[in-house]
């Protein structure tokens, strides 16, 4: 996937004019924030379960090499196998092994982040290995040739014109004539036409939301039931997770999964959570022969240790995203990489370096609603000042930002200077400002001003009505 | 190096996991007690209120739910269901011991037949091992009695479930898997259902009937 986080005050440029994408943006905007709420108003505990969940993944993390080879050991003992993984290559590298020894011709995928990251699909095809996306909106997308724009709502940025457009395009085999008009007949036909894909797969791939220590399990949550196809119809369940999915119990998977759903969909609990560990025992009926396992690192390991540690407690519920003006008004496309709005403005840098990624966590207006959100309370603002903070000392900022900063600096810390010049300031501005008390023209900031007037300040500078509120204070008897 | 060796020394070196004596005690005795965290006081009922709520929490994910006074009105309640959606007299159910103590011969116009689904099946039959009041969830292990694909594949699931198996939270299904296959053990699959499939992928309207079945339908027996 060609990585265009580099452009992307090109790519939110483009977005903001794309009228299809506008409009589907609105849904985001109304429907993930109420749901979240309301689930979120029916449990009076859901506080008190973050701050459980967030001390599950800190314990977790400050003991990740124990519970990893606990969690192999016990993967072994149920008869799966598990695969280690350094980079997105070392990865797609075992899954082909595993397509090879089979003789795969097909595989069926649940929905699943970390094969995008990987690149799975693109390569998976260069290798004459037909992947099938099976969740509606990653089917949708892979039909276009897209990628996801949201982490769980992966076609979030269409229209059902657009969907419409794509099953008539695709679906040859089927009636010209027929009614597509309704999001329901939509789904019927996707649903009628990967039911055969399951069958016909050698090979099942899904992600993780978790990996149980305690029993080897991995556990996907779901709405669709795709995912469960998936892995109990073809013969081997192949399952790619990064190595911070690991959990020491399935108790402590319990509160995080009260947490998880209800801050994606509002759900209380998602339709199917399902706990998977090793392959189908002598006497089952169904269910797959093989279970492979394969443990990614992929740049988490050097997030330990370091002031990004804290987003490995990312459980990927896209929280922040449906909370955020700037994910809102551009959508997920424009971040330029697999992971959007203000989780990926943290994690594309560490992923992919700030030197490609730098624009995404100043993308920010610090407004601090992924942070409220997060069920995981990790500290989404500070995370983007770190990167900031890295950004300019590496030196990666535009000359003209550095040298206005700069003088900024220089002002800031001369505090005598910089309340007289506010002081001098003020008062001409403010006439400056004539009637209208705004201007609409401002050298150096054209293009804060294209869209809107800036106001003319009023009155008393900052510092003088704060001084007052001082002797105020001081003055009055309390 | 093998790749496990450097991810693993990594973490470790990452960790600053030089003093690794506590460390292992800690991680070993959670692993062992499993403590349980938060659990959500809105479950801590007296049985009957548990079940009411389980109905009312299982009714609001969009499955039905009939209550019937015993296992042997089973077959007769499954019969009603499907006539009353003019559906052909046709269930595939597993051999689950439960399900095989019930007077099926009873019900003459419905074909049952057994074993895992192979996708023709309009609709299925299984037991729960227990269920979720909490959030209304059921919970069906697999096994050889229990096919996993007929909780996927039918059109519409019907799930009968005791009365006396609906604890109030996730973590009594935890206890049972671990009384059930020991400390550590699982079966293949543990299918944690709350409703029927369902998708908002296309323009975040809500619809039902992804890829699982578009109907769950909840027998629950009292008695």
């Amino acid at each position: 996937m060609l990585i265009t986080s580099p452009a992307f005050k090109q790519n939110a440029h483009e977005a903001l004019a794309d009228a299809q994408l506008q409009k589907a943006m609105g849904h985001v905007r109304s429907g993930f924030i109420d749901k979240r709420s309301h689930a979120v108003e029916a449990l009076p505990e859901f506080d008190a379960l973050r701050d459980s969940a967030r001390a599950i993944k800190d314990h977790t993390l400050a003991n990740l090499d124990l519970y990893l080879t606990a969690y192999e050991e016990k993967v072994l003992a149920a008869g799966g196998k598990v695969h280690w993984a350094e980079t997105a290559a070392e990865a797609r590298g075992i899954v082909l092994d595993i397509c090879r020894m089979h003789d795969a011709k097909t595989v069926a995928k649940g929905k699943s982040m970390i094969t995008e990251e990987i690149e799975l699909n693109d390569f998976l095809e260069a290798s004459g290995i037909r992947p099938v996306e099976t969740d509606l909106g990653e089917y949708i997308i892979q039909l276009r040739g897209e990628h996801p724009s949201h982490i769980i709502a992966p076609a979030v940025h269409l229209n059902k014109e657009q969907v419409e457009a794509d099953f008539r395009r695709v679906h040859t085999d089927l009636p010209p004539e027929r009614d597509l008009s309704d999001p329901a007949s939509l789904l019927g036909e996707a649903r009628r036409v990967l039911r055969q894909k399951y069958f016909e797969a050698d090979i099942g791939i899904t992600g993780a939301n978790f990996l149980v220590a305690e029993t080897g399990s991995s556990i996907i949550v779901t709405n669709e039931g795709n995912g469960d196809l998936s892995q109990i119809l073809p013969r081997v369940h192949v399952v790619i997770a990064s190595i911070e999915k690991v959990v020491p119990t399935l108790e402590d998977a319990a509160q995080i999964l009260r947490v998880l759903a209800r801050s994606a969909t509002g759900q209380e609990m998602s339709v199917y959570t399902t706990v998977s560990t090793g392959p189908r025992r002598p006497n089952d009926p169904d269910g797959p022969d093989e279970y492979h396992v394969i443990l990614l690192d992929n740049g988490r390991s050097s997030m330990l240790g370091t002031e990004f540690q804290e987003m490995l407690r990312c459980i990927r519920c896209g929280a922040c995203m449906n909370h955020c003006p700037v994910y809102h008004a551009v959508g997920g496309h424009a971040y330029g990489w697999v992971y959007p709005g203000p989780m990926g403005a943290v994690l594309t840098p560490s992923l992919i370096g700030v030197d490609k990624a730098g624009h995404l966590p100043n993308a920010s207006t610090f407004c601090g609603r992924c942070e409220s959100v997060c069920p995981m309370k990790i500290p989404l603002p500070k995370m983007m000042r770190h990167w900031r903070e890295r950004e300019w000392e590496r030196g990666l900022n535009p000359t003209a930002a550095r040298t206005g900063l700069k003088f900024w600096a220089w002002f800031a810390r001369r505090p005598a200077l910089y309340h007289l010049a506010t002081w001098l300031a003020f008062p001409l501005l403010a006439v400056a400002g004539g009637r209208k008390r705004r201007f609409g023209f401002l050298p150096l900031a054209g293009g804060w001003v294209r869209h809107r007037d800036m106001p003319a300040p009023q009155g008393r500078t900052f510092m003088q009505q704060w001084r007052d509120r001082d002797a105020l204070k001081q003055g009055s008897p309390l | 190096m093998s790749a496990r060796e450097a991810i693993l020394g990594k973490v470790r070196k990452a960790l600053d996991a030089s003093g690794n004596a506590g460390r292992l005690d800690n991680v070993w005795d959670r692993l062992m007690e499993a403590p349980a965290g938060i659990i959500p006081t809105r479950a801590q009922l007296d049985p009957e209120a548990r079940v009411e709520l389980f109905c009312r929490m299982a009714t609001q994910a969009a499955a039905t739910v009939a209550r019937v006074a015993g296992e042997e009105v089973v077959p007769a309640a499954v019969t009603a269901y499907l006539r009353a959606r003019n559906l052909p007299a046709k269930v595939r159910m597993g051999g689950d011991r439960r399900l095989k103590a019930m007077p099926w011969v009873n019900e003459r116009t419905l074909q049952v037949r057994h074993g895992p689904s192979d996708g023709d099946d309009e609709a299925s039959v299984s037991h729960a091992a227990a269920a979720i009041a909490e959030t209304g969830t059921l919970a069906l292990f697999s096994g050889k009695d229990n096919p996993t694909t007929l909780n996927f594949l039918p059109d519409r699931h019907s799930v009968v479930v005791d009365a006396a198996d609906i604890g109030g939270d996730l973590e009594s299904v935890m206890r049972l898997a671990r009384a059930r296959y020991g400390k550590g053990e699982m079966p293949r699959t543990l299918n944690f259902i709350t409703g029927p499939s369902r998708s908002g992928d296309i323009e975040q309207k809500l619809l039902l009937g992804a890829h699982g079945p578009r109907a769950l339908h909840i027998i629950v027996v009292d008695g």
